[in-house]
């Protein structure tokens, strides 16, 4: 449906459009299940980035917090982009990977903790 | 011969009815050029009841006599420091959102209504407009004199004008008058008047009179009292205008049901904050966010509803959402800026040990078992002295721009809602379908929303060079006017004027 407006002209010219990140598009990654981090959280990453660096740097320091992370067993975390299961390849980049602008990265880990019943 | 009296009846058409004019040589379609387009039809403007009874000098009378009397107690309250008589110091962070986040609303509202006083075709409905609108802007006024005491002694409040453009949880508040504004008049008044005003103001404004009733807040609690009688004049607009666009054309109602649906929404997203505001901020508290819903939306909302069933007008089919989601509300909320206090504009804490029982009184079905583990482990880590803040940016709903925090309730309160659909190419991001329908409906409008998260990174705030950039474009006092209230200035200053160590 389209807005009705008062010219027949009206449009919107999008804020967030690719081109306005320098380079850079915009990931958002969220940890399932851990509301420890209230919401997915939003990155914007070059999409050459092979997906180990994203791991590493970007992940690694951005979830790190959370008294499980160092728990995490990475060979049996479950991935989805944008909602539809993803099997990330470590050596090849986020372009590479499938990733695009405003992309929806998430992760599952299977724990038995003490916090998992709380969600958080 | 001497002029006669006028009697109450004529004096009244006169200055109400009267003040219309003809339109001899113009066309009167130019002179209210956004009177069709949004698809309402208006057969008949005499039908329109006027919902004050008000002429504009009795207006002008009234509201002097009011404004006397509040500046008196203003003046009386800041002579006798009147904050030393507040609850607790943790209190008065509820009214520094409230400056933040709500008075410039009231502003928005001010521009709204002068707005739709000027466009709307017929004078009754055009007077009514204007004189809410001086209302509004009379309360923006009015508020920041209240609170002009308190920012003598307290962090936060100095910069509430700059925050407003800029700061990334009062874009919400911002976005929704922006929203309603740049609507065309007859939504302007749907929103605003009916759905914020009559539907949902008891949850807006009485939680926080209330709340200053219950923690001594003379300032602000003499300002609700003085709003009062403008908020029942808004609420009777706010219900003649709907009644009178469902009387006036059949073709109005399922705009109208469009209207209330999406405004209805909006509104209960904003309401986050208050149901944070009412669990967790008050040292006294008044109800719980739950009962407050119970009691202002379920009967009172309950009951309006039944009333304009006889239009066609149906209760939004979210309510059974909103129902699940007032277990989960606050915690969500009040867990997401106690996290995020680096960069807010209040100081958060973590609930005491009395307040942590009475969530699990007052929330059986949920504290306990998701939000009362994570005080604990966020108490843990802070006397660990690992006082934990989030690290990074939240993810934002295109909508509402609130961080995509919400969970799905019905099914698994330890999973986000995602939800996004695709518009020229580009992916957009909502917290619920709600949000999802609203840009759906009207995707030009909100691919403009101004998300500070994304303004962030594209080095609109600030420029390039990080966070620290970020909150000196914001012109936040770091350390000082946010962060834990524990250990705060604030805190000094309440304990040496109290005397306690």
């Amino acid at each position: 449906m389209a807005t009705q407006a008062l010219r027949a002209d009206y449009h919107g010219d999008g804020k967030d459009t690719e081109d306005k990140f320098h380079g850079a598009i915009l990931v958002y990654i969220n940890w399932d299940k851990h509301l420890f981090f209230y919401s997915a959280k939003a990155f914007p990453l070059d999409p050459n980035m092979p997906f180990a660096a994203v791991l590493e740097h970007v992940i690694g320091t951005h979830f790190c917090q959370h008294p499980e992370y160092k728990n995490i067993n990475w060979d049996t975390v479950e991935w989805t982009l944008n909602n539809e299961p993803f099997m990330p390849v470590m050596e090849k980049s986020l372009a590479e990977n499938g990733f695009d602008h405003k992309c929806l990265l998430r992760f599952k880990t299977a724990e038995t903790s003490s916090f998992e019943a709380a969600g958080i | 011969m001497s002029a006669k009296k006028l009697n109450l009846k004529d004096k009244y058409r006169l200055l109400t009815r009267d003040l219309d004019w003809d339109f001899s040589y113009e066309d009167r379609k130019d002179a209210f050029p956004f009177e069709e387009f949004e698809g309402i039809k208006i057969t008949d403007w005499d039908k329109w009841e006027d919902p004050f009874r008000l002429t504009m000098d009795a207006y002008w009378k009234y509201q002097a006599e009011k404004e006397k009397k509040l500046y008196a107690i203003y003046d009386a309250f800041s002579q006798n420091n009147g904050h030393l008589n507040v609850s607790d110091a943790r209190y008065v962070n509820a009214i520094k959102i409230f400056l933040t986040a709500v008075s410039p609303g009231e502003l928005a509202a001010h521009s709204g209504f002068a707005f739709t006083g000027r466009q709307m075709g017929g004078i009754g409905a055009r007077i009514a407009a204007q004189m809410q609108s001086i209302d509004e802007l009379r309360h923006i006024q009015t508020q920041i004199h209240a609170m002009s005491h308190y920012n003598k002694f307290f962090d936060g409040f100095d910069e509430f004008s700059h925050m407003h453009d800029r700061v990334w949880y009062i874009s919400v508040v911002k976005s929704f008058f922006d929203d309603a504004r740049s609507a065309g008049p007859f939504e302007f008044m749907v929103a605003i008047g009916f759905s914020f005003e009559y539907v949902l103001t008891n949850l807006l404004f009485v939680p926080f009179m209330s709340g200053a009733a219950y923690n001594g807040d003379m300032a602000t609690v003499t300002f609700g009292f003085s709003a009062q009688s403008d908020e029942a004049r808004h609420m009777t607009l706010g219900l003649e205008i709907i009644k009178f666009l469902l009387e006036q054309h059949e073709d109005n109602v399922p705009i109208v049901q469009k209207w209330i649906d999406k405004w209805l929404w909006r509104g209960y997203r904003i309401l986050t904050v208050v149901a944070m505001m009412m669990d967790y901020m008050l040292p006294q508290k008044v109800m719980s966010w739950k009962e407050a819903w119970e009691l202002y939306f379920e009967q009172a909302g309950g009951a309006l509803f039944k009333d304009l069933e006889r239009y066609g007008i149906k209760m939004p089919d979210y309510t059974d959402l909103i129902k699940a989601e007032k277990e989960h509300l606050s915690h969500q909320a009040w867990w997401t800026f106690y996290t995020n206090s680096q960069a807010t504009a209040f100081h958060t804490w973590i609930p005491s040990d009395e307040e942590l029982d009475w969530l699990s009184e007052k929330y059986p079905e949920s504290f306990d078992k998701y939000y009362r583990p994570r005080w604990e482990l966020a108490k843990e880590m802070a006397e660990k002295g690992e006082r934990y803040y989030n690290e990074g940016l939240p993810q934002l709903c295109q909508t509402c721009q609130i961080p995509m925090i919400y969970t799905d309730v019905q099914n698994d309160p330890r999973d986000i809602v995602y939800r996004s659909t695709k518009y020229q190419g580009e992916r957009f991001h909502f917290c619920s379908d709600q949000c999802q329908h609203i840009f759906e409906n009207e995707p030009e409008k909100y691919v403009h929303a101004w998300l500070p998260v994304h303004q962030i990174f594209q080095g609109n705030c600030g420029g390039p060079g990080g966070l620290e950039k970020v909150m000196d474009y914001y012109k936040l006092d770091v350390g000082k006017a946010n962060m834990d209230y524990v250990g705060s200035p604030d805190e000094e200053r309440w304990k040496n004027w109290k005397g306690v160590a």
